[in-house]
């Protein structure tokens, strides 16, 4: 994880999940949201074709906001705001 | 001469220590290499047989044998508690001040459990991953009469993955055979967005939960345990009240990996290559079993497909060839037993490239785990099968 707040302000933390499957990329996140405040955001990098579809049904459910999901290079870039 | 070492005395330090000695037996007696297992208690514990003392009237006892028995006589074997291990020099330490150095290093340190991390799991939570909490268990469900039955996983990665399912299968079917079902609701949370984390295995157990009447919490990752209101909460803001709560409990890699450098914080599990065992690019280092990185079961069944590719990476590097045969590297083979309860099971057999699909369950796949688990002291560890 990287700290990109001087790069790219609204960016909090990135969670580098590359080359993790499938829970991987959810838990790393979810790891990292626990560590996280209340109005951080937070980007995920996945590898893994199942988190762009795991990863916002869990942000939905725990109340959370996707603000985007981009595919680069093969990577989804999922951006999440904590949200509570 | 040459050293290798191996700590742990699980299913993947024992089974290496005997194919080594198989391949190797030549250059151990003319004293040119040594074979070494290091471990902490010196028994041997049959996991698996733990949900089998909650279930089955299967006895701690049975579950636990001398290390020393399983080995091949030409293996070493020191009982001793690793504190570090010092790459530079090629040494690890052990607790008592006592270093000892290493050609080849063998990680096959397995995980443990930290029920502490989460507050009031100790009182309030039941769990299956020591012959104890098993035997605890057993007692919680004699004198169960009816309520509500919450079974959940606090943490992943775990051992054995199917074992909660299984659990909550066979549950009910004891609760069913006892005549307890119609007054007992039974719930199982998952912390991802299906039951089980392979597809394939979660579309054959979802119709097994519902048929049960078994109510499936999705994305329930275990935040707190409210013992006041006899609640167990959720980090997405669900809150399930509980009679009787059975949770997996959080796991991690050893404390000394991470001390030493050889695996990242929090979790502590080894780098670990997929298809080598390297860890991190190290030639003379590799892990197995549990103590891994790699996406697959923490299970013994891991570890057993992965000591021969262990066994054939040292063995060539001693003999000064490439790794070579179907064990030149690990294509993430993994077989395991599945219990469904009312006698029946299933078989969950994949690789990296290959998901499991798992038959219908049967009364075969079921004997199937009752006879691997009563042979296993003579076939596994000593690379029989």
């Amino acid at each position: 994880m990287t700290d990109l707040a001087s790069a790219a302000p609204a960016v909090t933390r990135i969670v580098d999940a590359r080359g993790s499957f499938c829970p991987g990329p959810l838990m790393e996140l979810i790891r990292a949201i626990r560590e996280s405040q209340v109005g951080d955001v937070l980007t995920v990098l996945s590898s893994d074709r199942g988190s762009k579809v795991d990863i916002p049904k869990w942000v939905e459910k725990a109340g959370h906001r996707l603000v985007t999901i981009e595919t680069r290079d093969g990577v989804d870039e999922i951006v999440v705001e904590k949200r509570r | 001469m040459q050293r290798i070492v191996i700590l742990g005395g699980g299913v993947g330090g024992t089974l290496t220590a005997n194919l080594l000695v198989r391949k190797l037996r030549k250059a151990i007696d003319g004293g040119d290499v040594e074979v070494m297992v290091i471990d902490s208690t010196g028994n041997h514990v049959y996991q698996p047989g733990f949900m089998y003392i909650v279930m089955g009237g299967e006895r701690a006892a049975n579950l636990a044998r001398p290390e020393r028995s399983l080995l091949d006589k030409r293996v070493s074997l020191l009982v001793g508690e690793v504190v570090g291990v010092d790459e530079a020099r090629q040494q690890v330490t052990l607790a008592d001040g006592v270093a000892l150095g290493y050609d080849y290093l063998v990680l096959a340190t397995g995980s443990r459990i930290v029920p502490e991390s989460i507050e009031h799991f100790a009182q309030e939570a039941q769990h299956f991953y020591t012959a104890e909490a098993a035997a605890k268990l057993r007692a919680a469900l004699d004198a169960f009469t009816g309520g509500r039955i919450v079974i959940g996983i606090a943490g992943m990665p775990y051992k054995c993955p199917p074992a909660p399912l299984e659990v909550a299968f066979l549950i009910e079917a004891e609760l069913r055979q006892r005549g307890l079902r119609d007054g007992t609701e039974m719930h199982f949370c998952s912390p991802i967005g299906r039951a089980f984390t392979i597809e394939s295995v979660s579309e054959m157990a979802t119709p097994i939960l519902e048929k049960k009447g078994i109510e499936l919490h999705t994305f329930f990752n275990v935040e707190a345990i409210d013992p006041a209101r006899k609640m167990v909460l959720s980090l997405e803001g669900e809150e399930l009240p509980y009679d009787l709560l059975i949770l997996v409990p959080p796991h991690k890699g050893q404390q000394f990996l991470i001390d030493s450098g050889l695996a990242p914080a929090p979790g502590g599990w080894l780098p670990t290559d997929r298809h080598t065992l390297e860890v991190g690019g190290r030639p003379n280092v590799f892990a197995l079993g549990d103590a891994t990185d790699l996406p697959l079961s923490k299970a013994g069944s891991t570890a057993h497909f992965e000591a021969p590719v262990v066994t054939e990476r040292i063995v060539a590097a001693i003999e000064g060839r490439e790794p070579a045969g179907k064990h030149a590297d690990y294509e993430g083979r993994v077989m395991c037993f599945f219990e469904i309860g009312d006698g029946k099971g299933t078989l969950l057999q994949f690789d990296y490239e290959h998901p499991p699909k798992p038959p219908r369950p049967n009364q075969f796949w079921h004997l199937g785990k009752v006879v691997f688990n009563k042979t296993y002291w003579h076939t596994v560890p000593k690379g029989r099968v």
